[in-house]
């Protein structure tokens, strides 16, 4: 009697765990199912980069039957006096300056709106959300007299400088919404250690934002490194080209597109996006999902 | 060496909601003064204020001979402890202590002098590699008093430190506390604590003495013992003491007290001490000092709880809810069908209040 109620119990166990199984294993096919739909124009821009320009159109497949490595040594060398690497290297001088300064200032901005008091402050806020929400085409005109008459055509200032002043509205909301999400308390007692306000920012606050501020940075990164709008407007020398254009450059100039080229030298664009984000990601999800700090 | 003096001290917030009423008090070099009252009476924004974390909207605050009011709440030689400590999280136990002193910029071996004894004498050694997210709630208010301690203040400032604790820890915290000021004060070290509590006996048992206060104000600033025995008010009465002083109402006509329906007669030195014939008077009474008698005055009971080694009588005296606090072994000899009591007031303990002025007028030297 008790022995057939066990073996039951074992079976309605064994049984259950089948079932698990099987739905797990139901549930990891469908993810990888739709992982690779998403992830296929990836993987064949990649494969394709090693085929030749005929085989591109010939064979639909992502593996190249001979690979070779003529799409990137052609496609580095470019149609213009210039190798890729001038264009990598515009991209840096832009970058570089764009995303430090992201950092800096809209941290301080941050700062300010998040902890202290000051007069027109909900309207000055106001204002920040307001720009949020206005498109960006609307300041193109405007903001391309301003520059012409500062005379920063064809340099790199309008394409970093803005953003290196706060100019973002975007990132100083991100930073004010996790700055409101830490208690002010560790900042009262680093005040009552002897701290003042820069010192605060600089051991209290800084080290306690590092998550937001490693996102804000790869944003910024990830945004300019695509950006292709803004250079289009602002460079016109191709030697300043940042590597955006420089692609929309083999594009023109060639009367038969090197496809094989093109497509190379998108794996390489997009490679330094793809191994900082990897590089950073815990950080990232970290910001982006925002707020909560450990009490 | 310190006194902490408030001289009219005010504070109306942006809101224009008025938070402080112009509080005097001074607090002696090396005293341990307790902040007590309900929730919201501005405690922590007097605190506050003393520490420079809020605007002083009116008087001075003075530490030692200085007037602070204008003074960064880093350059008023005060530490404070927070309720939720407060520590750096993304420093280790060792730098959250040594903080405050390298921005001082003391030299590295003397603060890492400073660490290892503050970290012996709070017993947080074994801590000093670890974040604050790696302490329990009472080893970080170690650490967070650790913080405190290790700037050698001229006064010490605590807001709570101990309600996130529980009530075992926090037994135990308070007498580290108390005997870690009284060993500083024994060294001849700066030692004046002003700690805030809403917890009576956190309160009681480590004041040198206690200011209690009401929406702004402060209604009695002395010692436990005077607050308990000779309390100021009816707001201290009812506030101070568990359960709270029973409190009834009536009238004094002649040599007695006058309840709806009955009447007691009070003692000489009662009288004599009367300040003042009171219109509408309050006849208090603590229920540790109501005892059952014959003579007494008869209450209808209500509910009795037991409490181990006493018993909480509570009964209705002509409208008033009163409490009497009598030994199991009293309960004991009590009829058990009795739906009345009759209870005596101790006559040296009794207090009589103007009603509608609060103060007690009973007290020994009225001046
Ligand atoms: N920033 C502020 N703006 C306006 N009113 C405030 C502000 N901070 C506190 N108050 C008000 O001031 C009064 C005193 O507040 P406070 O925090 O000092 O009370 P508390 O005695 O410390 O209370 P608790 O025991 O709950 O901590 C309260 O009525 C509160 O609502
Ligand atoms: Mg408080």
């Amino acid at each position: 009697m008790t022995d057939t109620t066990i073996d039951t119990a074992r079976l309605q166990a064994r049984k259950r765990i089948r079932n698990a199984r099987i739905s797990a294993f139901v549930r990891y096919v469908v993810l990888l199912a739709v992982g690779l739909v998403m992830l296929y124009p990836l993987i064949w821009l990649v494969g394709a980069s090693f085929k030749t320009n005929n085989e591109i159109f010939a064979n639909p497949g992502f593996m190249p039957q001979n690979p070779t490595l003529d799409g990137y040594i052609e496609g580095w060398k470019t149609s213009t006096p210039y190798t890729f690497g001038t264009f990598f290297l515009n991209s840096f001088k832009i970058i570089l300056p764009k995303v430090i300064g992201t950092v800096i200032s809209c941290t301080f901005v941050a700062y300010g709106f998040a902890r202290f008091d000051f007069p027109f402050k909900k309207i000055l806020f106001g204002s920040v959300i307001a720009i949020l929400l206005l498109p960006n085409v609307v300041t193109r005109i405007p903001q391309y007299i301003l520059f012409r008459d500062l005379g920063w055509l064809d340099s790199f200032l309008p394409l970093w400088v803005p953003s290196a002043l706060a100019g973002d509205a975007f990132f100083v909301f991100m930073l004010v919404q996790f700055l409101r999400a830490i208690p002010g308390d560790m900042e009262e007692a680093a005040r009552v250690d002897g701290a003042n306000s820069w010192q605060t920012l600089l051991f209290i606050v800084v080290p306690m934002l590092a998550p937001a501020l490693i996102s804000v940075a790869l944003f910024q990164f990830m945004w300019t490194m695509n950006d292709f709008l803004g250079p289009l407007i602002y460079i016109s020398s191709v030697d300043k080209y940042p590597v955006s254009l420089a692609l929309k450059l083999s594009i023109d100039t060639t009367e038969a597109f090197a496809w094989n080229r093109i497509l190379a030298m998108s794996v390489l664009t997009i490679t330094p996006a793809l191994a900082v984000f990897f590089a950073a990601q815990k950080y990232f999800i970290e910001g982006i999902s925002a707020g909560g700090i450990k009490g | 060496m310190a006194r902490l003096q408030l001289h009219n001290l005010e504070k109306t917030y942006g809101n224009g909601f008025r938070a402080v009423h112009g509080i005097n008090l001074d607090i002696q070099e090396g005293e341990f003064m307790v902040f007590v009252g309900p929730s919201g009476c501005a405690k922590s924004t007097t605190l506050r204020m003393i520490a420079g974390l809020e605007d002083i909207t009116g008087g001075e605050v003075r530490i030692g001979d200085r007037i602070v009011n204008d003074l960064q709440p880093g350059k008023r030689h005060i530490a404070m402890v927070f309720q939720n400590y407060a520590l750096y999280p993304h420093m280790k136990v060792r730098s959250n202590l040594s903080f405050g002193l390298r921005l001082a910029g003391v030299p590295k071996a003397e603060r890492e002098k400073a660490v290892e004894e503050v970290a012996r004498i709070l017993e947080i050694e074994p801590l000093l590699d670890r974040l604050p997210k790696q302490l329990s709630g009472g080893q970080a208010q170690r650490v967070a008093l650790g913080r405190a301690l290790i700037k050698k203040p001229e006064v010490f400032l605590f807001d709570e430190p101990l309600s996130n604790l529980d009530a075992k820890l926090r037994a135990s915290m308070r007498v580290r506390i108390t005997d870690l000021h009284r060993r500083l004060k024994a060294e001849g070290k700066s030692s004046t604590v002003v700690y805030v509590t809403h917890d009576q006996t956190e309160a009681m048992t480590m004041g040198d003495r206690i200011c209690v206060m009401q929406s702004g104000n402060i209604m009695q600033v002395a010692t436990p013992k005077e607050l308990y025995d000779a309390p100021a008010n009816l707001f201290v009465a009812g506030f101070i003491g568990m359960p709270e002083m029973n409190l009834v109402n009536g009238r004094i006509e002649g040599t007695s007290f006058h309840t709806a329906g009955q009447a007691i007669t009070l003692p000489d030195h009662v009288l004599a001490r009367l300040s003042a014939k009171p219109e509408n008077a309050v006849l208090g009474i603590r229920p540790q000092h109501l005892k059952l008698s014959q003579t007494g005055l008869s209450a209808r009971l209500k509910n009795v709880e037991f409490m181990g080694h006493e018993v909480y009588l509570y009964a209705d005296l002509d409208g008033a809810e009163i409490v009497c606090v009598v030994t199991t072994a009293e309960y004991d000899a009590m009829d058990a069908n009795a739906d009345t009591i009759r209870v005596l007031p101790d006559p040296t303990r009794i207090h009589i209040f103007d009603q509608d002025s609060g103060t007690n007028v009973s007290l020994p030297d009225q001046s």
